[in-house]
């Protein structure tokens, strides 16, 4: 583009300004991608969250069991293609800080209701065979460089805080794109005949898989219903609901992140805004000799649009480019404490796009008063 | 031939009829230029002098078309400039005019070259075409040897030359100069007029300048003075009103 000598020769007026400048949008859009990881990571579980499954759990909450015998009684509701159970195992290995999410499963029916979640066939044979059988994510396995046929030693929590090992039988692939692969699974049958009293033959909560998406508001209303006025009534939501509901224990994580999202945006508004307000008054009769000599009005905006749209995506890429390597890290070192922190490529396109938008507005403002001024009175000024 | 008293004839170059100009200050109004007439032929080189005040410099921004007047006309190679709107004079600016300022207004961040070939970025020359004329422009004024240099590498004569080259490179059809040596010392003043003087003789050029210099004025073929908005009297070659051959 002929233009482009004028563009960046103005760029490099002020190489220190302009190195500042690209530094703080840098450090900013690595901060802006981090919270937009955060809440991605916090709002995954809603994104992913089956269509055509529903979540039953006890009404008082979520840490109160349910009857295994719901789940025969669930099964009768037309609609109703099948159901697993879930107990939240509640485990630490070797140290609190190395947490992952452990459940306890219903070997028969897991594969129907949870279909994404695939593990190899041998696997998964050697796994229901072993009563104290294993199955890892394939993120947990990695972060802890497991392999199959390891022992796992977990220390529960929850139940009698006794110790066991484990085997790890298999690991699980999740089909789905950002698919929750940091789970470790444990047999039913094992922790049923050492749970204590109070806990045998409960689950903590059913998943239920529908024949249609479209029966999950009647079939929940009537699972509920069903056992309205028992001593274990029940609360059944959508998959994504639940998740939503789970999402928000922590708290309105999203306002918080949207709030100091928007901080963000709008200081570097007013630190690229600035820059290009002193550079354009910088250089007033520059600007009023090229529009003097032929250049419209408009030739002037763009000019100042294009200088600040550069800062901003040369800033913008290089605050990506640093997220991209950082955030795995900082991803590793809050293990346990955030879900996955995953910088995908839509978060990555936002960021750019957040990037030219900043550059756009904040050139705007200093580009319309260039595109506006009268050559005469500018002229004078020089 | 120059007129000052509106009967030129009709082909002249730039034609200027009843030409006012007020502004407004604090309420008052300003009356710079009054009843102003003018007939420039091409090839012409005509000065103009006066007190500060007096309206020069707004007499050439109006035939810039940088101002319009508050009545009257400019006629430029037939284009009335008077009622274009302000994206049509910034294109008949392009086409047209080569401004020289006092001060030089090269871009610094731009080499002489870069600097000189700015007007030709609104052409719809090739790179290579553009590369011609801008050795060319520079050749003219005697700097093609220094077209790498930036500004701040460059004397005040040698930067009122690239200016010139600036000026000269789209091939317009008038130069404006706005005190073009006011900046300059003698030496380079007269360098810069004979500069100017060239181009009007040998390529032809049509030339209005405003000066506060009786000597720089007396290049000119003939010198106007203003006085309170009026061309009150005619002077170089001693012609009245009516004309000057």
């Amino acid at each position: 583009m002929k233009f482009s000598g004028l563009i960046f020769a103005n760029l490099f007026r002020k190489k220190l300004r302009l190195i500042l400048t690209i530094g703080s949008f840098a450090i900013a859009l690595v901060l802006f991608t981090f919270l937009a990881v955060v809440k991605s990571a916090f709002s995954r579980g809603t994104e992913i969250a089956g269509a055509d499954r529903l979540v039953v759990v006890n009404r008082i909450g979520l840490t109160q069991l349910l009857p295994i015998s719901h789940r025969d009684k669930i099964l009768t509701i037309p609609g109703v293609k099948a159901v697993t159970h879930n107990h939240w195992f509640g485990g630490v290995y070797q140290d609190e800080k190395n947490f992952f999410p452990q459940f306890v499963i219903d070997p028969e029916n897991q594969r129907q209701v949870m279909t994404e979640l695939v593990v190899p066939e041998d696997q998964w044979n050697n796994f229901v065979k072993d009563r104290m059988g294993a199955i890892a994510g394939a993120r947990t396995a990695t972060r802890f460089h497991w392999k199959i046929g390891d022992r796992i030693p977990i220390k529960t929590t929850l139940y009698g805080g006794r110790s066991s090992e484990f085997n790890l039988d298999g690991i699980y692939h999740s089909e789905r794109p950002g698919g929750d692969e940091s789970q470790f699974w444990l047999q039913w049958k094992y922790f049923d005949e050492n749970a204590p009293a109070p806990v045998k033959s409960t689950a903590g909560w059913y998943v239920v898989k529908l024949n249609s998406p479209d029966d999950a508001v009647r079939v929940a209303k009537a699972i509920d219903e069903k056992f309205a006025n028992s001593s274990f009534e029940t609360k059944s939501e959508t998959e994504s609901a639940f998740a939503a509901g789970f999402a928000k224990q922590f708290g309105n994580i999203e306002l918080l992140i949207l709030t100091i999202g928007a901080v963000v945006f709008f200081t570097l508004l007013l630190v690229t805004g600035n820059t290009m307000a002193i550079s354009v008054r910088e250089r007033v009769g520059e600007l009023a000799v090229l529009k003097a000599i032929g250049f419209s009005g408009r030739a002037v905006l763009f000019f100042v649009l294009a200088e600040s749209v550069v800062i901003a995506l040369v800033g913008g890429l290089l605050g990506l480019t640093l997220a991209y390597l950082t955030i795995p890290v900082i991803g590793l070192a809050l293990a346990g404490l955030l879900p996955p922190l995953i910088l995908s490529k839509s978060l990555l396109t936002m960021g750019v796009g957040f990037a030219v938008v900043v550059g756009v507005i904040s050139g705007l403002l200093p580009g319309i008063g260039a595109m506006r001024m009268r050559v005469v009175n500018a002229l004078r000024r020089v | 031939m120059i007129r000052v008293d509106g009967s030129g004839k009709s082909n002249s170059l730039i034609q200027v009829r009843g030409l006012d100009k007020s502004y407004r200050r604090g309420g008052e109004e300003i009356q710079v230029l009054q009843r102003l007439n003018l007939d420039v032929d091409k090839g012409d080189f005509v000065g103009f002098m006066g007190p500060s005040g007096s309206g020069k410099t707004t007499l050439l921004n109006l035939l810039g078309g940088l101002d319009v007047p508050t009545h009257g006309s400019i006629t430029v190679a037939g284009d009335e400039i008077t009622h274009m709107s302000a994206n049509k004079l910034t294109q008949w600016r392009a086409r047209h005019v080569g401004f020289i300022f006092q001060m030089y207004n090269l871009i610094p961040v731009l080499t002489a070259f870069q600097n000189v070939e700015l007007p030709l970025l609104l052409t719809k020359l090739s790179k290579s075409e553009r590369r011609k004329h801008v050795e060319t422009a520079l050749s003219v004024v005697g700097l093609a040897e220094r077209m790498n240099h930036y500004p701040r590498q460059l004397s005040g004569g040698q930067e009122q030359r690239v200016a010139i080259a600036r000026a000269i490179v789209a091939d317009p059809t008038f130069l404006l100069c706005d005190e073009p040596t006011g900046d300059l010392d003698r030496k380079s003043a007269d360098e810069i007029m004979e500069l100017i003087h060239r181009l009007v003789k040998e390529y032809g050029k049509t030339v209005l300048m405003v000066t506060h210099d009786p000597v720089v004025a007396k290049r000119a073929d003939l010198t106007l003075h203003l006085e309170k908005g009026l061309l009150v009297e005619s002077g170089a070659l001693g012609v009245t009103a009516g004309g000057v051959a």
